[in-house]
């Protein structure tokens, strides 16, 4: 890794996102057990793990697209509950990034940026448009403004994606695998948007395989199997002194190629 | 590695081989490519040239266009009759009152004057205002059709709804049919996909139930069988008891081919929406309705074309439509025997509007069509 590691020049704030022993059923199967995470503003946690393992539930769980049974979710202060209220007002402050940028394709990238801003934050639609065009500007394709999503290249598509969420001003980012339906020419310009997140202060979680990203942008790597959190540490002792021998496994499989 | 790296050359376009290309290359291999495909093109050229001359002289050559009674007709047998419906056509069009009273003849004349006027802009792609004129044929539009057609206002005589009939009758019933239960529909489809048991049932048993009934079954029993729910004395309009059974039986389709489009609409939509914390009804207006409408727009018009044909059903109850108006007058005395042309003329008007509506679909999905749309 050539550029210098963000790591350790963030001062990290106070508690954004605070899991106590969450547990999630999908009917009988226990898909997530006693999850507890602490994140604070600031800090970039990047998540792995083999798939079936929980990752993207749990950070499915953090906007609530999906409900858990016991524990506590509490984002912002505000306690995830059957409460609809509750949800929307998380999700306003919680952005996510999907595998399948799940753009709207009926409508225009500059539209697509703009739709909740308008209707969610009650933002003027003319105020709306000139917040897109700097973060479309920040991902580096303003020109595609007037095109729908489905003139673009995937990577373009998941920069719109991007774009969208942080038009919301959220406090919180979520990724979830955000660059694996990719083509590999077109990782790159993703990961360098979310580079550039991460040294603006953005609070991330990223659900990826990424581990070069991993190691120049996490402050933690957390690493799960079984919907349990396995080991969690510094990216460093992480893939260099990895404690559990789950993780040393997995390390080893990913890492050999 | 620098060292004995060598440049990429692309290789420049070159136009496909000349075999290709042409109308005579065309018709070899599309038309006489196998021996069955030649069999089947000198089949279908015996037919055409056997049926179609003979049949364009008998409607346009030989056909009688004038006069005002059948004599001109009954001298002429070899061709079609049209001087029938040129005589009979306010009758066929607007039905018993019009026809007696050519005076009054103006009234829907102007009513489809103002339709199209309003209609054909609003179909077109670059009409300004298109919002107002929508809401224009939404709203003033109906008024103005019962004051002009029903008449009782403005010293305009009054034409009841019993004498209704002929195409403004086709027509008033299917655009009333088209213009409730296309929001009916789309209700009932978001009711059948919603979350909630109890309304989701409501709307599995309405659906059911009026797609399970004949159209014919339930003019019957609106016409029977609503009289003996209500006192004695209250009566309903044949022409709304038509309406009103027509809606509900036509919502239940309409509501099928919205489901079918709603069914198409990837999670990741209603995920997305969900995660930038968009409520249900503006998830549903601003994302997944205009997306599902879009994939079910060839079946809603499907159901729409098929809506406009079974307003024909209505003569169960005595009402009468296009397709019985020319039936009625091609059995009048005047006229009896020319059921042909009656017919032909009612086929042609109802095939001239389906393939309108039909068109118009298809022109509609390739401009919603947004991953072929041209770079701008």
């Amino acid at each position: 890794m050539t550029t210098e590691t963000p790591t350790a020049s963030v001062e990290l704030g106070e508690t954004v996102i605070n899991i106590d022993r969450l547990n999630k059923w999908y009917g009988q199967f226990h898909v997530l057990k006693d999850i507890d995470l602490d994140v604070k503003r600031g800090e970039r946690i990047v998540i792995c793990g083999p798939s079936g393992s929980g990752k993207s539930t749990l950070i499915r769980c953090i906007n609530r697209l999906e409900s858990h049974q016991e524990g506590t979710i509490t984002v912002d202060g505000i306690e995830l509950t059957e409460d609809t209220k509750h949800i929307n007002d998380i999700r306003r402050e919680v952005g996510m990034v999907f595998q399948h940028f799940n753009l709207f394709p009926h409508l225009t990238v500059l539209e697509n940026c703009t739709l909740a801003p308008i209707w969610v934050r009650k933002t003027p639609k003319k105020e709306a448009e000139e917040i897109a065009m700097q973060y479309l500007e920040r991902v580096k394709i303003p020109e595609q403004a007037m095109k729908y999503p489905g003139q673009l290249s995937g990577g373009q598509q998941q920069r719109v994606a991007i774009a969208r969420s942080l038009c919301m001003n959220p406090r919180v980012m979520l990724f979830d695998e955000p660059t694996s339906a990719l083509d590999p020419e077109m990782i790159a310009e993703v990961l360098d948007v979310m580079v550039g997140l991460a040294e603006d202060g953005m609070t991330m979680l990223c659900v990826t395989h990424e581990m070069g990203f991993a190691r120049k942008v996490a402050n933690r790597v957390i690493f799960m199997d079984g919907g349990q959190i396995v080991e969690q540490n510094e990216p460093e002792a992480f893939f260099n002194n990895p404690q559990n021998e789950r993780t040393q496994l997995f390390l080893s499989q990913i890492l050999q190629h | 590695m620098a060292n004995n790296s060598s440049q990429f050359v692309p290789i420049p376009d070159r136009a496909p081989p000349a075999s290709q290309l042409g109308a005579i290359a065309w018709i070899r291999t599309n038309l006489f490519g196998s021996v069955s495909s030649s069999l089947t093109t000198l089949l279908f050229l015996y037919l055409f040239f056997t049926y179609v001359p003979a049949f364009i002289d008998w409607a346009l050559i030989s056909a009688n266009w004038t006069g005002s009674d059948r004599s001109v007709c009954d001298a002429n047998k070899a061709g079609a009759c049209w001087t029938f419906i040129g005589v009979r056509l306010e009758q066929i069009l607007f039905g018993l009152y019009f026809g007696a009273n050519p005076d009054q003849v103006w009234r829907p004349v102007t009513i489809f004057a103002v339709f199209f006027a309003l209609l054909i802009p609003l179909m077109m792609d670059r009409t300004p205002h298109k919002k107002w004129l929508a809401i224009a044929l939404l709203i003033p539009f109906p008024i103005l059709f019962y004051v002009l057609i029903h008449g009782g206002y403005f010293g305009i005589p009054v034409a009841d709804t019993t004498q209704w009939g002929g195409f403004l009758l086709t027509f008033t019933l299917a655009f009333v049919g088209i213009l409730f239960a296309l929001p009916l529909g789309i209700l009932l489809a978001l009711g059948r996909r919603s979350e909630m048991p109890v309304i989701r049932a409501l709307c599995v048993t309405y659906i059911e139930f009026w797609r399970g009934t004949p159209l014919i079954t339930i003019l019957f029993m609106a016409s029977v069988m609503l009289p003996l729910f209500f006192p004695a004395g209250v009566e309903f309009d044949k022409v709304v008891r038509a309406m009103i059974g027509i809606t509900l039986f036509q919502s239940a389709y309409t509501a099928e081919a919205v489901r079918g489009g709603l069914s198409a609409i990837p999670k990741g939509q209603y995920e997305a929406a969900m995660a930038l914390g968009l409520g249900y009804w503006k998830r549903t207006l601003f994302i997944i309705l205009p997306q599902a409408l879009k994939i079910s727009i060839p079946s809603i018009v499907n159901t729409f074309i098929a809506l406009f044909k079974d307003t024909s059903l209505v003569s169960i109850i005595g009402l009468l439509d296009l397709l019985n108006m020319a039936q009625t007058a091609s059995r009048s005395l005047e006229w009896n025997g020319y059921d042909m042309e009656g017919y032909l003329f009612a086929g042609f008007i109802f095939w001239m509007f389906c393939y309108g509506m039909s068109r118009y679909s298809q022109n509609l999905e390739r401009k919603l069509d947004t991953n072929r749309r041209n770079e701008s």
